[in-house]
C-alpha cells in the first residue's frame, strides 16, 4: 500500500515534468505581451499574426504536401521491397536485404543528412539542372521512410498463408491478378500503418531536411529552427498550440481505434471459448 | 509469385543502391579527401593527433552517457509504476503524446523557461535567489536532451515489463524471495531487453543532436553531431566532416554491439 502511494507520487512528478514545459509554451501563446516571461493579459493577437502570416502558411502547406508525397512514394517502394525480400529463396539474400534495409533506420540524422548532401552534390555535378531544393528534400524523405514501411508491411506478409496465392492461381488468376486481388488487399492494414509512419517521419524530420534543403525550399521544422535561433516570437507559441491540438486529436483517435481493436479481439476470444 | 520477384526488385534495389550503398561509400570516400578532392590521410591524422577533436569525442560521449543514465534512472521506475496502474494503456499514451510535438518546439519552450528572466529564474527569485545564467550552459543541454528523450526510455521498458508473466513474480515470492531479490533476480533480468533498446534509442541520437547544442547549449561545438554540421554547412570542410562522421558511425556500431539483444529473448 505504502509502495503504491510512492509510485503514484513519483508518476505525478514525472507527468508534471513532462507536461509543464509544453503548457508553459502553450500558455504564452495567449499572452498579450511579446515575451515568454511575463503574462500581461489574455489575447489572441498572436494567433491573428499566425493566420495572416502567408509565408508561414505556405510553408505549412508545403510541409504537408511533402509528407503526403514522400509517404506515398515510400509506401510504393517499400511494398515492392517487402515482396522482394519475402519472396527471396536464399536465406542469405533475405538476411542481407533486411540488414541493408535497417541501415538508414539506425543511422543518426546528421550522418544521413551529410551523406545525402554529398550524394546530391555529386549528382548535381553530373546532371545539369539538378540542385538542392524541393526534389532533393522529397528524395531524402522517401529514402529514410522506405525502411519503416518495409518493417510495417513485412509482419503482415509473414502472417499470410501462401496457399491463398496458390488457390488464386489454381482458379486461373495470373500473377498480376493474384497480386492485386489477393496479396495487396491482405496487406492493406500493414500498408496503411506504413504510410502513416512514413507521413509522421516526414513531418517530424528536421536534421536531414536541414542538410539537403539548400535554402530554396523550407519545411516547418526548418522554419521553426531559424526563428528559434533569432529568439522568442510568440507566433511560434501560437503555432505550437495548434500543433499540440492536432497531436491530441490524432492520439485520441489512435486510442479509440486501438481500444476498439482490443475489444474486438476480446469478443473474438470469447466467441472462441464459447464454441 | 516468385517469377514476379525481379519486377518488385527494381524500385527497391534502386533505392538500396542510391540511398544506402552510395551514401556509405561517399562518406567513407570523402573522409579520405582533402578540400581539393585529392586522396589524403590527413583528416584522420588531424583527428587523432588533435587534442581538440579527441576531447570533443570524449565530451560528446560523456554527455550522451549522462543523458542516457539520467533517462534510465528516471524512466525505469516510471515505467514500472505505470504497469501497475489501472488504465495503463491510457497513461502510456500520455507519456507518448509529448513525442508527437516537434523537439524543436520543446527546445524552444526551454529558451523561455531557462531564460535570464524566464520561468525558473522568476521562481528562484521568490526565494531571494538571484537570477542565474541557465540557458546556454552544458547543464541546460543535458537537461533538455534528457527531457526530450525520456519517453523513448519509458516506452521500451514499459513494453518489456508488461510482457513479464506475473506468475513468475508470485513464484519468486512463494520461494521466499523478498522484494529486492525478486526485483534483481526476476524483474530486472526479464526487462533487460527493454532497457537495452531504450539505451540504443537514446545514446546514439544524443551524440548527434546538433540542433539542441545550437539552440540550448549556447551555439558551441560540444558534440560530434554539432562538429559534423559545422564542417558540412559552415566551414565547408567536407573531408573533415566525413571523417568525424565515420568516427560517429564506429561509435554507433560499438554501442549497438554492446546492447544487442541476445538470441533467445529476441522474440519480438
Amino acid at each position: 500500500m505504502k509502495k503504491s502511494k510512492f509510485g503514484t507520487i513519483y508518476l505525478i512528478v514525472i507527468f508534471i515534468v513532462l507536461y509543464l514545459p509544453i503548457f508553459y509554451l502553450l500558455t504564452f501563446s495567449f499572452n498579450a505581451g511579446a515575451t515568454m516571461n511575463h503574462f500581461t493579459g489574455f489575447s489572441l493577437v498572436h494567433f491573428q499574426e499566425l493566420f495572416s502570416d502567408t509565408r508561414l502558411l505556405i510553408i505549412l502547406l508545403q510541409t504537408f504536401l511533402l509528407a503526403f508525397l514522400s509517404a506515398l512514394i515510400a509506401t510504393a517502394v517499400g511494398v515492392c521491397g517487402t515482396l522482394w525480400i519475402s519472396y527471396s529463396k536464399k536465406k542469405l539474400t533475405k538476411n542481407a536485404l533486411l540488414a541493408a534495409n535497417n541501415v538508414l533506420l539506425v543511422s543518426p540524422d546528421v550522418i544521413i543528412g551529410a551523406s545525402f548532401l554529398i550524394l546530391f552534390t555529386v549528382a548535381g555535378n553530373l546532371l545539369q539542372g539538378f540542385g538542392l531544393g524541393f526534389v532533393t528534400v522529397l528524395l531524402s524523405h522517401v529514402a529514410f521512410s522506405v525502411p519503416i514501411v518495409v518493417l510495417m508491411v513485412l509482419p503482415q506478409l509473414k502472417k499470410m498463408n501462401e496457399s491463398l496465392v496458390f488457390a488464386a492461381q489454381d482458379l486461373g488468376a495470373n500473377n498480376w491478378q493474384a497480386l492485386t486481388h489477393v496479396i495487396l488487399p491482405y496487406l492493406t492494414p500493414g500498408i496503411i500503418a506504413g504510410y502513416f509512419m512514413a507521413f509522421t517521419y516526414s513531418l517530424d524530420d528536421f536534421a536531414v531536411t536541414f542538410f539537403v534543403t539548400g535554402g530554396g525550399f523550407t519545411t516547418l521544422s526548418v522554419e521553426i529552427y531559424s526563428r528559434a535561433r533569432q529568439g522568442v516570437s510568440l507566433e511560434v507559441n501560437a503555432l505550437s498550440t495548434l500543433v499540440f491540438i492536432f497531436a491530441l486529436i490524432l492520439v485520441a483517435g489512435y486510442y479509440l481505434i486501438s481500444k476498439d481493436d482490443a475489444s474486438a479481439k476480446s469478443v473474438r476470444k470469447k466467441r472462441g471459448v464459447s464454441r | 509469385m516468385h517469377k514476379m520477384r525481379s519486377l518488385f526488385a527494381v524500385p527497391y534495389a534502386l533505392w538500396l543502391l542510391l540511398f544506402v550503398f552510395a551514401p556509405v561509400v561517399l562518406i567513407l570516400g570523402y573522409s579520405f579527401m582533402d578540400i581539393n578532392g585529392h586522396f589524403t590521410l590527413a583528416n584522420y591524422q588531424a583527428f587523432f593527433s588533435s587534442s581538440n577533436y579527441l576531447l570533443l569525442t570524449l565530451n560528446s560521449f560523456w554527455y550522451a552517457l549522462l543523458i542516457t543514465a539520467s533517462t534510465l534512472l528516471l524512466g525505469y521506475p516510471a515505467a514500472y509504476f505505470l504497469t501497475r496502474l489501472k488504465h495503463r494503456d491510457f497513461w502510456l499514451l500520455l507519456v507518448i503524446l509529448p513525442t508527437w510535438i516537434s523537439l524543436l518546439l520543446k527546445a524552444y519552450a526551454f529558451i523561455g523557461i531557462f531564460g535570464i528572466h524566464g520561468g525558473v529564474n522568476q521562481f528562484l527569485n521568490l526565494f531571494g535567489i538571484p537570477a542565474k545564467q541557465i540557458l546556454f550552459t552544458n547543464f541546460s543541454f543535458v537537461f533538455v536532451s534528457a527531457y526530450i528523450e525520456l519517453p523513448f526510455m519509458i516506452m521500451p521498458i514499459y513494453n518489456s515489463l508488461v510482457e513479464i508473466d506475473q506468475s513468475l513474480v508470485f513464484a519468486s515470492y512463494d520461494l521466499g524471495a523478498n522484494k529486492r531479490q525478486t526485483f534483481t533476480k526476476v524483474i530486472w533480468p526479464l526487462s533487460l531487453s527493454g532497457v537495452n533498446s531504450g539505451i540504443q534509442a537514446i545514446f546514439i541520437p544524443s551524440l548527434s543532436l546538433f540542433m539542441l547544442t545550437r539552440l540550448i547549449g549556447g551555439n558551441r561545438v560540444i558534440t560530434l553531431g554539432t562538429a559534423i554540421e559545422e564542417h558540412f554547412l559552415i566551414t565547408q570542410n567536407w573531408g573533415m566532416g566525413a571523417t568525424i562522421g565515420v568516427v560517429l558511425i564506429i561509435v554507433m556500431l560499438l554501442v549497438m554491439s554492446l546492447t544487442r539483444e541476445r538470441k533467445g529473448d529476441g522474440s519480438r
